[in-house]
């Protein structure tokens, strides 16, 4: 079937069948790679992305139902040159280690941060506990979560 | 908002927390991991066959005759030029030929362009395997139940004497003179203690499941894959394929985490792809889902320690037995060197004047276990902390009392009769960490109840050698070659990969530091082996002690000849360094690693320096234990954690934070358990890692104990440390919160539930 949607901002269209899941067709046809695929059965997280702005197990949602909704992956967050705060704080406060989870991870953390700007600690744990991640014992990813949303909060006041 | 531009870096810059060099491609999707590497010309799937039985005769393959088989390409033993997958010992087929030896055994590779057809052809293949009675249990084993490897199931043994123990070298001995000079040593110390621990299997749970993609073309055999020692592939595909060293080439991808998972089993999934590009004539990519990674590749080895001691009435350590079993699994993969670095650890960060350690590694119809993350110590450190902790419970003392009044000093003779000359820092670990923790004030207060749960404190100290065993360096001879470039930059070629710990950062603030340049001037080559030469593996907490030395060296020469070049004739570094190139050429600094000359190692005794260095470490764990339910969460973990010099902090503290979290969850919630050799849970939904909710604040000190050789002013190994102290402290924090002494890992709710029921028994 004929499927349209918006993909980080953008107009898309696909031919795909419409049990194809999600994360297959933006690896695939799509060309993002960034959405990763760790267990194909929702436990992992690292192929979460936002879907009308809530995060979702991409290897969870069949293609079809994503007609006319609006999809954001990793590579809608910013780029190499000019990173999102949250991106940026990935990498300074040691959120990142071998980078699997991370995609995942950010797209939780972006869900979370519309939501609530200034989340505390337990709420950061709680919103990230669907993402695993085997490096970094999460308390870095907590930093780097807690610290983008000072970042933001700064850049909102100003 | 721009948020990308470039932190300025201070120079130095080792000490500084420099951000990940390979930050910004992870954070925005563009690092191409192996699954994410552009589809090759006509590339196929590659898929494995496995044995569905523990132990047989493979009797036959059947291919069902009402499947198409036109579009796959099938590999069996018989396409294979040596069958055998090179590591330690020759005994693991690349794929069975005669024998299954454990469930999960590869038999039949499939190769298909379509995904979806490739998995029914799996289904279409039916081996025909006339069953042998298996053996699962290692004691049952040991015992010969029945013989299924080699003479006796035996892999390995090592037998360490010290002291009165010392009699007789006796390799390969069960009883003998050195065993009955350590139990007339124990036998007249005031109190004795004797005790069984038993460690279980941990799955690495990389969150990126292992994966390759092999092609041939006029150059040879490549592969590119999810691999943490690009040599070790390498090695198997000169003896599989009979190829030249210079026919092979095998390249990193980014590789999403391996904790020693990633070792040696690359090398049978590249194998595995290569034989199948090889035969069908396209390249073959070859990922595993979640089940087959599980299933298939190598865990830690299940251990089990009978540990008796003696010690003076004051709490003086006096003699040590202990007799250890390994479980290898059905082939010997790397247990020879897991169990020889458990049995090196054996005896825990203490001294003893008496010490005798006999060890054995046995096969079972298991998948083969191999390395992961402190390779063997964390199982004899969890047995020898929680000895001690009974040890101080029949003295009347606090745990922490006796160990801080035994731990090793600077001086001390360790069990193989090392003297620890310097970089000694157990005791100011343990201060340290007692302090922040506030431990002994919350010991003498007593568990806090508090409706349904109790709350305890713990403790474990213990060290960790750096480095391979012994001689390993001098076997090595691990290489980095350092090129000057244009401008006066350099590039770093070794085979050190970054999986995730950040290699390619630390060696870049360690080259620039020891050429007086910055940070960003570095460059660091994807490891490959046809680029780089051979550094040694990423293993053994070794890269940044062993390899980054090696890197500082190279990086100091090539800067010495510029600097002399800047003297004769003026210019800046870069301007000097293009006028050397200009004159002769390109410019490379290869350097070979020069183990430290103090060291001495005997392999045929197990005696001198097992280490160049330790890295030392307590760790404090709080917990609440429902007392319904006896579920453990930890809730609080201190660390004061000796890394010699923390070059890059911010990245230190994630490599002790994500160690100790994976030793949480290989204390309270990881558990692969097995049903007639089958894993009966080969998911994330029922194999139990934490998340983020079940991980405790982590409140980690650095403390510096520089070692005199090791780069950037003194750095140690810091990989495995964080692995070793974290089971043993929760279980000593679980017996302070509800009295039960746990022997045996995981302290699963049903575990200590069971113990504590065992234990009102004996004393009702």
């Amino acid at each position: 079937m004929k499927i349209s949607l918006t993909l980080n901002g953008a107009p898309r269209e696909l031919d795909s069948a419409p049990l194809v899941r999600l994360l297959d067709a933006l690896r695939g046809p799509l060309g993002l790679t960034g959405t990763k695929e760790g267990c194909g059965e929702g436990e992992c997280g690292s192929c979460t992305v936002l879907l009308d702005g809530d995060p979702v197990n991409a290897c969870l949602v069949p293609i079809g139902q994503c007609e006319g909704r609006a999809i954001t992956t990793v590579e809608g967050l910013g780029e190499m040159a000019h990173l999102s705060p949250l991106q940026r704080c990935f990498i300074d406060e040691g959120g990142a280690q071998c980078g699997i989870c991370t995609p995942g991870m950010l797209i939780s953390a972006e869900a979370l941060l519309r939501r609530v700007p200034d989340p505390d600690e337990p709420t950061i744990r709680e919103a990230l506990a669907g993402n695993l991640c085997r490096c970094t014992g999460y308390q870095r990813i907590v930093e780097s979560v807690r610290r983008a949303a000072e970042l933001l909060r700064e850049g909102a006041a100003r | 908002m721009v948020h990308g531009s470039p932190v300025e870096i201070p120079r130095p810059s080792v000490g500084v927390s420099v951000p990940r060099v390979d930050g910004a491609a992870k954070v925005t999707g563009e690092a191409l991991y192996v699954d994410d590497l552009p589809k090759r010309d006509g590339e196929l799937h590659g898929a494995t066959v496995r044995s569905p039985v523990a132990r047989g005769v493979l009797r036959g393959v059947r291919l069902d005759p009402a499947f198409n088989w036109s579009d796959v390409t099938i590999v069996q033993a018989a396409d294979i030029a040596v069958n055998t997958v090179a590591l330690i010992v020759d005994d693991q087929p690349i794929l069975a030929a005669t024998h299954v030896n454990h469930v999960y055994e590869p038999v039949v590779l499939l190769a298909c362009a379509d995904k979806a057809k490739l998995a029914r052809a799996v289904r279409a293949v039916t081996l025909d395997i006339e069953p042998l009675p298996p053996v699962f249990d290692m004691e049952q084993s040991l015992a010969k139940v029945e013989i299924i490897a080699g003479e006796d199931n035996v892999q390995k043994r090592y037998l360490i004497t010290k002291g009165r123990a010392d009699v007789k070298v006796e390799p390969g001995a069960v009883n003998g003179e050195s065993a009955t000079a350590i139990d007339a040593a124990i036998a007249a110390c005031d109190v004795v203690v004797t005790g069984r621990y038993f460690a279980h299997h941990q799955e690495q749970m990389y969150i990126e499941p292992q994966g390759v993609v092999a092609w041939w073309d006029t150059d040879g055999a490549h592969a590119t894959g999810s691999i943490q020692c690009p040599f070790y592939v390498h090695k198997a595909f000169t003896k599989a394929f009979l190829l030249d060293a210079d026919r092979i080439h095998i390249t990193q991808a980014v590789t999403g985490g391996g904790f020693g998972g990633k070792e040696e089993y690359p090398s049978i999934i590249a194998l595995h792809a290569a034989l199948l590009a090889q035969k069908s004539g396209a390249p073959v990519r070859m990922i595993y889902d979640r089940k087959e990674d599980i299933e298939a590749t190598t865990k830690r080895h299940p251990c089990i320690c009978e540990i008796t001691s003696g010690c003076d009435r004051d709490g003086t350590l006096r003699a040590l037995s202990i007799r250890m079993i390994m479980d290898g699994g059905a082939y010997v993969t790397l247990t020879p060197v897991v169990l020889s670095r458990g049995t090196l650890h054996a005896a825990g960060a203490y001294r003893w004047d008496d010490v005798r350690i006999e060890s054995i590694a046995v096969a079972t119809n298991t998948p083969p276990n191999g390395a992961f993350r402190g390779f063997g110590a964390p199982q004899t450190i969890w047995a020898i902390e929680r000895h001690l902790d009974a040890v101080a419970k029949k003295l009347g003392r606090d745990p922490i009392d006796l160990k801080e009044q035994n731990v090793l000093r600077e001086g001390d003779v360790t069990s193989t009769g090392q003297v620890l000359r310097s970089s000694v820092a157990g005791a100011e670990c343990l201060e340290k960490a007692v302090l922040a923790s506030d431990y002994r004030a919350k010991r003498a207060r007593g568990p806090v109840v508090s409706g349904r749960t109790a709350r305890g404190i713990g403790a474990a100290v213990f060290m960790h050698g750096a480095g391979f065993t012994g001689s390993g360096e001098r076997y090595l001879k691990g290489k980095v070659a350092v090129d000057l470039l244009a401008g006066g930059r350099l590039g770093i070629r070794t085979a050190s990969t970054d999986i995730g710990q950040g290699t390619e950062t630390v060696f870049r603030q360690i080259a620039a530091d020891a050429a007086g340049i910055a940070v960003d001037a570095v460059d660091f080559a994807v490891p490959s082996t046809t680029t780089c030469p051979d550094s040694g593996p990423t293993v053994a907490s070794r890269t940044v002690m062993v390899v980054g030395s090696i890197v500082e060296n190279a990086a100091k020469q090539l800067s010495a000849r510029v600097r002399a070049e800047v003297e004769a004739h003026g210019g800046t570094f870069g301007e000097a360094t293009d006028r050397l190139i200009a004159r002769e050429g390109p410019i490379t600094s290869l350097l070979q690693y020069a183990p430290p000359s103090f060291i001495t190692w005997d392999d045929t005794t197990y005696k001198g320096d097992a280490y160049p260095c330790y890295g030392w470490a307590c760790d404090v764990a709080e917990v609440e234990v429902d007392l319904d339910t006896f579920e453990v969460t930890v809730v609080d973990f201190w660390s004061a954690t000796d890394v010699g010099k923390a070059i890059n902090p911010v990245m230190c503290k994630g490599q002790i934070e994500g160690g100790s979290l994976q030793a949480i969850g290989w204390a309270v919630s990881e558990e692969i358990t097995w049903r007639d050799g089958h894993i009966t849970n080969p998911r994330m939904t029922n194999y139990i890692i934490p998340t983020s909710l079940d991980a405790p604040r982590f409140q980690t000190i650095l403390v510096e104990a520089p070692f005199a050789m090791g780069p950037g002013g003194g750095a140690k190994g810091i990989g495995e440390l964080p692995m070793d102290g974290g089971a043993p402290a929760i279980a000593a924090a679980v017996e302070h919160a509800v009295g039960v002494a746990m022997g045996s890992l995981p302290l699963t709710p049903e575990r200590i539930l069971a113990a504590k029921q065992a234990s009102e028994r004996t004393s009702a």
